[in-house]
């Protein structure tokens, strides 16, 4: 019980440093402790932080994300649909395919898919980010999609069949509404990857108006490097949504964060 | 010759892959060949003109020291991770699967890392290790320890090390979640029975816990090792390689000489190795030992089972 309190304070101190630090006055910070309760609270950074590109990056983010799970979901669906339910030729090698891209690190593809996104034109803007978004989480949604569809039972498609069912049908209407649990794991667990995805949006992207909450993090750091508590001010705001989200969603967070326990 | 339903059934099932397959081969598939296509040139990535310069980068990577001291601290990393998380995993994995008041709390408080940015992780412990204002120099101030003191990220002796435990906080709770999963599948009948006979509670967990939990443990190993080869954000963010290289691993260099130095042949050739650097591992774990069966099994069982 002592342990698990002390483990406690371990998780949880860095983030109370943090929010207790981020609403001090430069002042106060640099001339006082990181330990101290601030004397006389101030939202001035966060205020400070909102004026500048946060909300850019906020909402860059969520039209990526969103835009990127959606495609996810839809075409992972279909692709484990095919793999779990169809017979044709060649299927295990498309299956060999996708699985093979799980431990595969994605540095390999760093440099063609910055030369693609410039021959497309898409250098620099929101949308060259969703190519590489749905590309690399697809392996490992495939994975977790069609796994739970091989243990949906046949019997419903086969009674859908002799009612004239076509394929799409039998896989929108009945296969689709049926893997919702799988469905909700994987959409969470990208949804986590893809609030938080640093490479590519390093890579791809350049102009300030651009960024994602992960880039502009990351260069909020070059530009308070002397005012810390600003600094912490955006860290907190940058993690918010998630951390609601997760208090929303609870377990049903960890259940689609380690269903895609392949990934690591 | 295939039959008319052949190519039927052919036609159907790549209806369904085709929009994934469209994003993986474009995105993931052509880009491999693509990277070894470029590790044979000398080239800026920007200009069209590329120079053909056959191996030469393939020979300055193997006589690259820097090249080598990364792939020389992804190993550490991997041996220090397996060292450090899946013990810690497995003791916070039996904690919140046991019967202590509040488990559930614990587990949720537990898992909260591991829903933040590597980005966000990292600046919030640069911040920690922040030699004026950080919390450990100050803390150490105020214990009168201030010789211990030290510049964490910037003193090329402390801060692989001080990385190591960031990237440990990080994962911590994910082999904490594999490992509670684990333990609370195996049987209570089996601990009562050994109870009943009169084992100490370190026996049970030596005795039974820890054998039938041996497959996750197999299964985290893998998993650190093929995630290690993929840290690169909070590394990046927190010490950018640095100081003198001690914190370089093979993705952040890779990156700082594709995309800092625009050597985009040279960083292909640094990808290129990481990717059979990968697949060797891959197929080493599947094959060797006989193990892919279980392995998959074990892939399979873990996959639907956190499902329900």
């Amino acid at each position: 019980m002592i342990f698990a309190i002390i483990w406690l304070v371990i998780t949880l101190y860095p983030l109370v440093f943090m929010l207790m630090n981020s609403v001090k006055e430069p002042m106060e910070f640099f001339m006082g402790s990181p330990w101290t309760i601030p004397e006389n609270p101030s939202f001035e950074n966060y205020t400070n932080i909102w004026t500048m590109n946060f909300p850019y990056y906020l909402k860059n983010t969520f039209i990526v994300v969103a835009i990127s799970l959606s495609i996810l979901v839809i075409t992972g669906s279909m692709g484990a649909y095919a793999i779990s339910r169809l017979k044709f030729k060649y299927k295990n090698f498309f299956f060999a395919l996708f699985i093979a891209g799980i431990t595969i690190p994605i540095h390999i593809t760093l440099v063609p898919v910055y030369t693609l996104t410039r021959q497309m034109g898409l250098y620099d803007t929101i949308w060259g980010l969703i190519g590489p978004y749905v590309g690399f989480n697809l392996p490992i949604t495939i994975f977790i999609l069609k796994n739970f569809m091989d243990d949906i039972p046949h019997s419903l498609e086969e009674a859908a069949k002799i009612d004239g069912a076509t394929r799409w049908q039998m896989f929108w209407k009945i296969v689709f509404p049926l893997s919702a649990p799988a469905i909700t794991a994987v959409t969470v667990y990208d949804m986590v990857i893809l609030w938080n995805e640093f490479i590519f949006s390093l890579v791809l992207i350049n102009s300030p108006e651009n960024r994602t909450l992960t880039l502009g993090l990351w260069d909020f750091q070059g530009q308070f490097t002397a005012d810390i508590p600003a600094m912490l001010a955006a860290l907190f705001l940058s993690t918010l949504p998630l951390l609601v989200f997760y208090a929303i969603t609870g377990e049903k967070l960890i259940k689609g964060m380690t269903a895609g326990a392949v990934k690591g | 010759m295939i039959s008319k339903k052949e190519r039927h059934n052919l036609f159907v099932g790549l209806a369904f892959l085709a929009p994934a397959l469209v994003f993986y081969l474009l995105y993931f598939v052509i880009p491999v060949p693509m990277s070894f296509f470029y590790s044979f040139f000398k080239w800026n990535g920007i200009t069209p003109d590329k120079e053909f310069v056959g191996l030469k980068n393939w020979f300055l990577l193997f006589q690259d020291k820097v090249f080598w001291q990364s792939v020389m601290n992804n190993f550490i990393l991997v041996i220090m991770s397996i060292i450090i998380q899946i013990p810690m995993g497995i003791l916070l994995g039996s904690l919140v699967s046991s019967k202590i008041k509040g488990a559930r709390i614990f587990k949720l408080l537990y898992f909260v890392p591991m829903t933040l940015s590597a980005v966000a992780i990292g600046l919030i412990w640069t911040f920690i290790y922040e030699p004026n204002f950080g919390v450990i120099n100050t803390m150490l101030d105020t214990l009168g320890l201030s010789h211990l003191a030290t510049g964490w990220l910037g003193d090329p002796d402390t801060a692989f090390g001080a990385v190591i435990l960031t990237i440990s906080w990080e994962y911590i709770p994910f082999y904490m979640i594999l490992f509670a999963a684990a333990i609370s599948s195996i049987s209570k009948d089996l601990n009562e029975a050994a109870y009943i006979d009169g084992a100490t509670e370190t026996q049970v967990f030596f005795k039974i816990t820890l054998p039938l939990i041996s497959n996750t443990i197999k299964t985290s190993c893998v998993l650190v090792l093929t995630g290690s080869l993929k840290y690169f954000g909070l590394i990046f963010v927190m010490t950018e390689g640095g100081p003198s290289h001690s914190t370089e691993l093979m993705a952040t260099y890779m990156y700082k000489q594709s995309f800092t130095n625009f050597r985009m042949g040279y960083g292909s050739t640094i990808a290129s190795f990481m990717f059979i650097l990968s697949a060797v591992l891959t197929v080493v774990t599947l094959y060797v030992g006989g193990r892919k069966e279980e392995f998959k099994c074990g892939r399979k069982s873990l996959g639907s089972e956190s499902l329900r």
